[in-house]
């Protein structure tokens, strides 16, 4: 059941759907001209309209000729078994791509649906196949011919499923907290119109996200030329400001650089976390982790060095990762850009001169083979530095392309926010209209942003959820998700895709086109007319055909943004001089986002979080419930302080903090977390939700009430103060150490190379006529996969996926503390070395399905078994929950329904999320990984009827269909041909746990870095460290 | 009524000297027969009776709600419920011993005791049966781990030591509840000619089964008994060790481990006693059955549980011993955590309760001071509790894999459970000293002087001097 297949082939545009054009004059010619009784079934037959003509000749039903009895009777019958059809669902009135073979499939009621459609996280889109059982959304996966995706799927996407059906979501359009009929919204936009009309839209300001969506900027465009004197903003608030900045520092305007890591040797990230969450970040993990492998089968290992603050996925997955304070990153850059000759100051000594000079050489070993990378959050200069790093590496037309700026209008965000904030504090804005985003909850605290919308007049926000914003705006619109609407967005590198809806509003929910289409005077535009009406004629050839490829294949052709040939000008002086002599004028672009120097206290960094981005999913349980890839914590975010900090503050994980920042304070969770830069407290933004349902509501701190506009990304001069409480948070994995015992075997490059079986040097698996039981024939397929853990960076997406596919359930903060939390897949993560500077290993572990399963033996009732093909089958029927396969299970996968969670698969929204292949659980009964048993049994009903075997890869389970890093191969063992059978004769092939003669189908390719042999790091999977272990009050 | 000096317990009697026939059947049946309810036995048993009340609206709670309203989790999927069980089934172990090996060994001072030991092993079976039914999730379907003819022709799956347990369990209760029948119907005989009130004759006749104390009677009552003592004998080995092949099929370090079955039966057997002796000593102090439960029968099982409970001193000893020799290192791994990990201090008191506390028992006076026993096996009993405890969990929450690790605790219900099934048991007891003797009548009689005097046969095999 590979993505690709259950898509539909392009096939020709049928007729247009414009309605015919009439030639009056033409037809009262012909009606002259007429004679005799002359029948016409419409002025367009009349008038003899090829159109028409055109029509007649496609349709069946022409005319009653050659039309028997019988047949119109076959006819009758289909229609009337087809309408009957369109009954069963909520299919959108649009026209959407179907299925073509469709008939009997669709009525047997057994084959899903994929449609192509793209989903927008800070305005850039990654393209996405989502499975449609009988009109509804069911699951998401990656659009393999998508640039930001490769058939992969980050976690957002995975989890926002979930969004389309939370029974959360807002269902309303409400005004003052009455329900209103979008009528009543329509006339209040005519009015508002009308009447900022008289000014020129002076007083009418439009909020946005960051937009890519070409069809949305064209509306912008004409709204803005209706009313010059309007506005049109744009907040994001983990936004790229600072890179925009640092582009035209470097380039003299603004450029966005596309990086292809597949001729990377060595990369550098300066604060980047460009494996997670942003733009192409699944494009990045798929051409970094392709070359993380020591096979050597596409290219030399490449060598990743990470300089950062926060521990960052990314900086989990470096050879050599640097933890400095964000106020010393700038100095280290520059002494990096003095060492590579950019910049003739800085290149002194430094307490890091060790590291930089290694790296230094290194880089300058593969110059044209390398990238550097700088994160967002880094000030403007450090940007520009990084552009004339690249420049100077010549990694420019080789790893690295500039292109034009993908979204619409790149604008300095900060700044316009400001000026909007101090529009409304002056009372210069009438009518506002918030298109998405949450500015309430999201924007600088020195806003008072909140405080200042009320001053606004007529306030209009546009939300998938009530959410802070629309608390205080007196319209608030429900939005359409985007399954639920047209649009149409562009990717990380220009490519531009239709958002085909799967499914019409579940809620009367409305898109931001069709909002700005009723400001506009147009209400009647709908967003499928819109997006329409933008493309025609953009694409090239023939529109029906090219629009329907374009849905078909989810990616317009021809639209990734061309090179532009930028020349790097060596950086302005300002950039080059050293920050204490550069002037610090505030809005000079030079100086963007730079820390202030600290005075004193401790430094506060701020960062995006993992899981709910800048608070955009704090109401999506999925990713709620989701560990954090490090802190493995779950519900909450919590200050992070690094060991030493925490010792000398005398704070021990769960205490509560009072963090002061100039005059304001927040209360916090503390945690601890080995590998932060002493003196640095980091918190992740997009907790502390006030109104986000009642799931995303109170969990963790608000990090945005310390967030200032002048320190968006990392404060000094905090103050920690102990309170004394506690706040209880819930882990999912309380030791992050491997107690010596063989769980990840790692090895660097050199070592494996020299020693290519490290991985089994301390194993003694026993024979296999030790066991009791005879061994299970094995006559058929063997199912198997395996995992290559130098490939996993950890990133997330096969759980979400897991979750989505196999109907888990969500169990709820005090149930995960409990030890209850259902994922059938889980990521370990282990820590290694020092605890100043850990290394981190990921080990996702799904259900080994061993071949000497210690669960099978000793479940009473037989409820666990195996199947021929070697699964260990879950008899949900059978099951009568005593929990002994689990206390049995070395590996812990297995989960038990304590209570009866799938209840919540009972709310009428989201019985439609359930996955109908796959069986919702019963209270007290056993459940776990089963290599998603659906996707196996539906590819081999497959390839029985057409009498063959299943094919390699023809069975993707949805772990390692989302996996980004290729990571996760399943396939038939027994086929000695098939991918996964030969990762089992890779030398790094081991099981885990295999000396205790479990047999696991599950293996482990070992773990190979590949560190700078001038700077030695050797491996360590020990973590001499127990302050971590302390047990919480957490079961 | 002269009482021989404590300080030479061979002299001590196994019947207060002094006792007739008809005073032993007087001083035994009076407690049952008594019009008036005492006031104590009212007092205890509402006492008793509201905890089994709250063990029933536990359980209520329990079936609505969910497993999940234990401290169960993963990875420890099992906590009280099989603490619980082991311990309860351990419990009874003490009733069997004394009424069917000690009865084959000859050991005629067992006769004081036995009735009431086997009334506790039924009562504690009992309570222990509660446990595996509803530690499940999903305990309407318990039967499934019978085998029973379907028409879908499943068995449960015998490799299971949970199916084992099955068996085991109810072979011993059912064995013990014959036994335990088998031997009340001379004296329910006894009772129901003695009843005054219609009533009374009617029920205890109708349990009597028309027993008419006829020598035909007598050989076939020996006869069965004796049969009896024999099924019986092995099951108190066989459910201990059944019980501990729950453990050491288990492929959990701290479980997997061939010592666990005789540990365990010298457990199960250790911990009997102590709750023999808990009943036993506030029974005869208030009931003035010291003539009949004499400082020789404390001290006897004083001695047993002296002997049992360094076999279990040994057991620890092994197992820890095994954590290092075996070179395994999650052995190893878990003997530490047991020692020094966050459960170190039940593992302790664990000590201080099973091995440190016992050894006064080896001194002659505090062997003959009830009290100082009574509290000593209050000791152990909550010891033997801690050693299920420790098994269960400790080798549990910490296991293979570091990233599974986890804590239990158990909650509320966890605790209303356990204390209910204890509230429960008591009240069973009150019931059946109310209405069973708790003494065996007719046994008694054969220990009275006369029986050898007047040199008839006596029904109970000969007695043999000498102690345990």
């Amino acid at each position: 059941m590979s993505a690709s297949d259950r898509r539909l082939p392009v096939i020709p545009a049928e007729t247009a759907p414009e309605p015919p054009r009439l030639d009056f004059e033409a037809l009262s010619r012909r009606l002259e001209a007429e004679r005799g009784a002359g029948h016409w079934r419409s002025l367009e037959e009349l008038a003899g309209a090829p159109e028409f003509r055109e029509a007649l000749g496609d349709e069946r039903f022409q005319g009653a000729e050659g039309f028997d009895r019988r047949d119109l009777l076959k006819f009758m019958g289909v229609s009337f078994a087809l309408a009957g059809l369109t009954a069963c669902t909520r299919q959108p009135a649009e026209k959407i791509v179907p299925y073509v073979r469709q008939p009997e499939e669709i009525v047997a009621g057994g084959k899903p649906l994929l449609f192509a459609t793209a989903m927008t996280v800070s305005g850039l889109a990654t393209g996405l196949l989502v499975e449609s059982h009988q009109g509804r959304p069911t699951k998401v996966e990656g659009n393999p011919l998508h640039p930001a995706s490769f058939g992969a799927t980050d976690l957002f996407g995975q989890a926002s499923l979930y969004a389309l059906y939370d029974p959360e979501r807002s269902r309303t359009l409400q005004y003052l907290d009455e329900i209103r009929p979008w009528t009543a919204f329509l006339g209040t936009a005519r009015e508002a119109a009308d009447e900022e009309r008289a000014t020129r839209g002076a007083g009418l300001r439009i909020l946005t996200e960051t937009i890519s969506s070409p069809t949305l900027a064209s509306q912008l465009a004409g709204l803005l030329h209706d009313f010059p004197a309007a506005r049109w903003i744009q907040w994001e608030p983990a936004g790229r400001d600072n890179a925009r900045a640092g582009a035209r520092l470097a380039f003299g305007e603004y450029a966005d650089v596309v990086a292809d890591l597949a001729g990377a040797d060595v990369i550098l990230s300066i604060g980047s976390d460009f494996l997670s969450g942003g733009p192409g970040s699944l494009a990045a993990i798929r051409q970094f982790a392709a070359r993380r492998r020591p096979e050597r089968d596409r290219g030399p290992m490449n060598r990743l060095y990470v300089i950062e603050t926060a521990s960052t996925l990314t900086g989990a997955n470096a050879d050599h990762r640097l933890a400095v304070p964000a106020s010393a990153m700038e100095s280290i850059v520059r002494d990096l850009a003095g060492a590579l000759g950019v910049t003739a100051a800085g290149g002194g000594g430094g307490a890091f001169a060790r590291f930089v000079g290694a790296l230094a050489a290194d880089l300058k070993a593969h110059a044209g083979r390398s990238a550097v990378f700088v994160g967002a959050e880094q000030p403007s200069a450090v940007h520009a530095l990084g552009h004339a790093l690249n420049a100077a590496l010549g990694n420019f037309g080789r790893t690295l392309r500039t292109i034009a700026p993908v979204e619409a209008s790149p604008t300095d965000q900060l700044a316009s926010l400001t000026e909007l904030a101090g529009d409304m504090a002056a009372g210069r804005v009438s009518t506002l209209v918030i298109l998405g985003g949450n500015p309430v909850y999201t924007a600088p605290a020195d806003f008072e942003f909140g405080g200042r919308l009320t001053k606004v007049r007529r306030r209009i926000h546009l939300s998938l959820y009530e959410d802070e914003t629309s608390a205080l705006c007196q319209w608030h619109i429900p939005e359409a998700h985007f399954l639920e609407a047209w649009s149409d967005a562009r990717a990380f590198d220009g490519t531009a895709s239709i958002v085909q809806p799967l499914i019409s509003p579940l809620y009367d929910g409305r898109s931001a086109h069709e909002v700005l289409a009723a400001l506009a005077g147009a209400p009647e535009s709908s967003g499928y007319d819109l997006v329409r009406t933008f493309w025609r004629g953009k694409m090239a050839g023939d529109f029906e055909a090219e629009w329907r490829r374009a849905l078909h294949d989810g990616v317009i052709a021809g639209t990734v943004s061309p090179d532009r040939s930028i020349r790097v000008g060596s950086p302005p002086p300002v950039v080059l001089a050293s920050p204490a002599t550069s002037g610090t004028q505030p809005g000079d672009a030079s100086t963007r986002g730079r820390p202030t120097a600290a005075a004193q206290g401790l430094e506060l960094v701020f960062r995006t979080d993992p899981k709910l981005h800048d608070g955009r999913f704090a109401s999506n349980a999925w990713l709620q419930e989701l560990p954090d890839p490090i802190t493995r914590l779950t519900w909450d975010n919590a200050a992070l302080f690094s060991i030493e900090t925490a010792k000398r503050l005398g704070i021990a994980k769960e205490d509560v903090v009072e963090l002061g920042l100039a005059s304001r304070t927040l209360r916090a969770a503390a945690w601890i977390e080995p590998g932060l830069p002493d003196g640095t407290v980091v918190l992740n933004l997009g907790h502390g939700r006030k109104r986000a349902g009642r799931l995303g509501s109170g969990t963790g701190a608000n990090a945005y009430l310390l967030r200032r506009s002048d320190a968006l990304w990392s404060a000094s001069g905090l103050s920690v103060r102990k309170t004394g409480e506690t706040y209880p948070l819930a882990c999912t994995q309380l030791h992050q150490n491997m107690e010596g015992r063989e769980i990840v075997r790692a090895a660097n490059l050199e070592e494996y190379e020299k020693n290519p079986g490290f991985v089994h040097e301390k194993e003694k698996e026993p024979d296999r006529a030790l066991s009791l039981y005879p061994e299970y024939p094995s006559d058929t397929y063997a199912w198997g996969m395996a995992i290559d853990l130098s490939a996993c960076v950890g990133c997330n997406a096969c759980v979400i996926a897991c979750q989505s596919e196999n109907n888990i359930p969500v169990v709820g903060k005090d149930q995960v503390r409990r030890g209850r939390e259902m994922h059938w897949l889980r990521i370990d993560h282990y820590y290694g070395g020092e605890p100043a500077n850990p290394r981190h290993y990921f080990q996702p572990v799904p259900c080994m399905h061993c071949e000497n399963a210690p669960c099978e033996l000793v479940c009473p009732v037989g409820a666990t078994v195996h199947s021929a093909e070697g699964l260990n089958d879950m008899v949900y029927n059978r099951c009568v929950g005593t929990r002994y396969c689990s206390n049995n299970c070395p590996y812990k996968v297995r989960r038990f329904n304590f209570y009866h969670y799938s209840t919540q698969f009972r709310a009428p929204s989201m019985r439609m999320l359930a996955n109908p292949d796959v069986t919702v659980r019963w209270r007290g009964v056993m459940e776990k990984c089963t290599y998603c048993v659906q996707r196996i049994n539906g590819a081999k009903i497959d390839s029985e009827i057409e009498n063959r075997k299943v094919r390699d890869g023809e069975i993707t389970p949805a772990c390692a269909q989302a996996c980004p890093a290729e990571a996760i191969v399943f396939g038939d063992l027994a086929d000695k041909e098939s991918r996964v059978s030969k990762l089992r004769r890779n030398p790094r092939d081991y099981g885990l746990l295999s000396e205790l003669g479990t047999r696991p189908r599950t293996t482990y390719l070992g773990s190979i870095r590949n560190p700078n042999p001038a700077l030695p790091e050797p491996v360590r999977t020990d973590f001499p460290h127990t302050e971590l272990d302390r047990e919480t009050g957490q079961k | 009524m002269s009482t021989p000096p404590v300080d030479d317990p061979r002299s001590a009697s196994i019947l207060e000297p002094g006792h007739t026939f008809a005073s032993v059947t007087d001083k035994i049946s009076s407690i049952v027969l008594a019009r008036r309810t005492p006031r104590f036995w009212w007092v205890g048993f509402l006492l008793a009776f509201s905890l089994t009340m709250w063990l029933f609206a536990a359980i209520g709670y329990l079936l609505v709600r969910g497993i999940g309203v234990w401290g169960v989790n993963v990875p420890v999927g099992w906590g009280f419920a099989i603490v619980n069980f082991v311990w309860w089934i351990g419990i009874g172990h003490a009733g069997t011993l004394i009424s069917a090996i000690l009865l084959l060994l000859h050991q005629e001072w067992r006769t004081s005791i036995n009735r009431f030991a086997e009334a506790m092993t039924l009562f504690a079976v009992a309570q222990a049966g509660l446990f595996p039914l509803l530690h499940l999730g999903r305990p309407w379907l318990a039967y499934w781990l019978v085998p029973y003819p379907n028409t879908m022709a499943l068995w449960p799956q015998f490799r299971s030591p949970l199916v084992w347990d099955v068996f085991a369990v109810s072979t011993y209760a059912t064995v013990s509840l014959l036994f335990w029948y088998v031997g009340l119907i001379p004296d329910l005989a006894t009772l129901r000619d003695r009843a005054k009130r219609k009533f009374f004759q009617i029920l205890y006749g109708m349990g009597a089964l028309g027993w008419r104390g006829s020598a035909a009677h007598w050989h076939r009552y020996e006869t069965a008994y004796l049969l009896l003592a024999g099924l019986a004998t092995p099951l108190v080995i066989s459910v201990h060790t059944v019980v501990s092949f729950d453990f050491t099929i288990g492929i959990i370090p701290g479980w997997h481990s061939t010592i666990f079955p005789p540990y365990f039966v010298a457990g199960a057997i250790y911990d009997g006693f102590a709750m023999v002796l808990t009943l036993a000593i506030p029974l005869r102090a208030v009931y003035g059955l010291e003539g009949f439960i004499t400082l020789r029968h404390l001290q006897n099982m004083a001695k047993i549980m002296l002997a049992t409970g360094l076999i279990v001193a040994y057991g620890y000893m092994i197992e820890d011993f095994m954590g290092w020799y075996s070179g395994n290192a999650f052995e190893a791994y878990t003997v530490h955590n047991r020692l020094t990990g966050p459960y170190g201090h039940y593992y302790w008191a664990l000590m201080l309760c099973n091995i440190l506390t016992p050894q006064l028992l080896w001194f002659r006076r505090i062997r003959s001071t009830p009290w100082i026993l009574w509290c000593i096996a209050m000791v152990v009993n909550a010891g033997m509790w801690l050693e299920r405890f420790v098994i269960v969990v400790t080798s549990l929450h910490r296991d293979f894999l570091p990233s599974s690790w986890g804590m239990y605790q158990g909650t509320v219900w966890d605790w209303s459970i356990f204390i209910g099934t204890i509230g429960f048991f008591i009240a069973l007891i009150f019931l059946f000293i109310r209405f069973l003797p708790m003494i065996s009548i007719f046994e008694m009689r054969t220990m009275v002087p006369t029986a050898e005097v007047a040199g008839e046969p006596v029904p109970a095999p000969g007695r043999i001097e000498g102690e345990v």
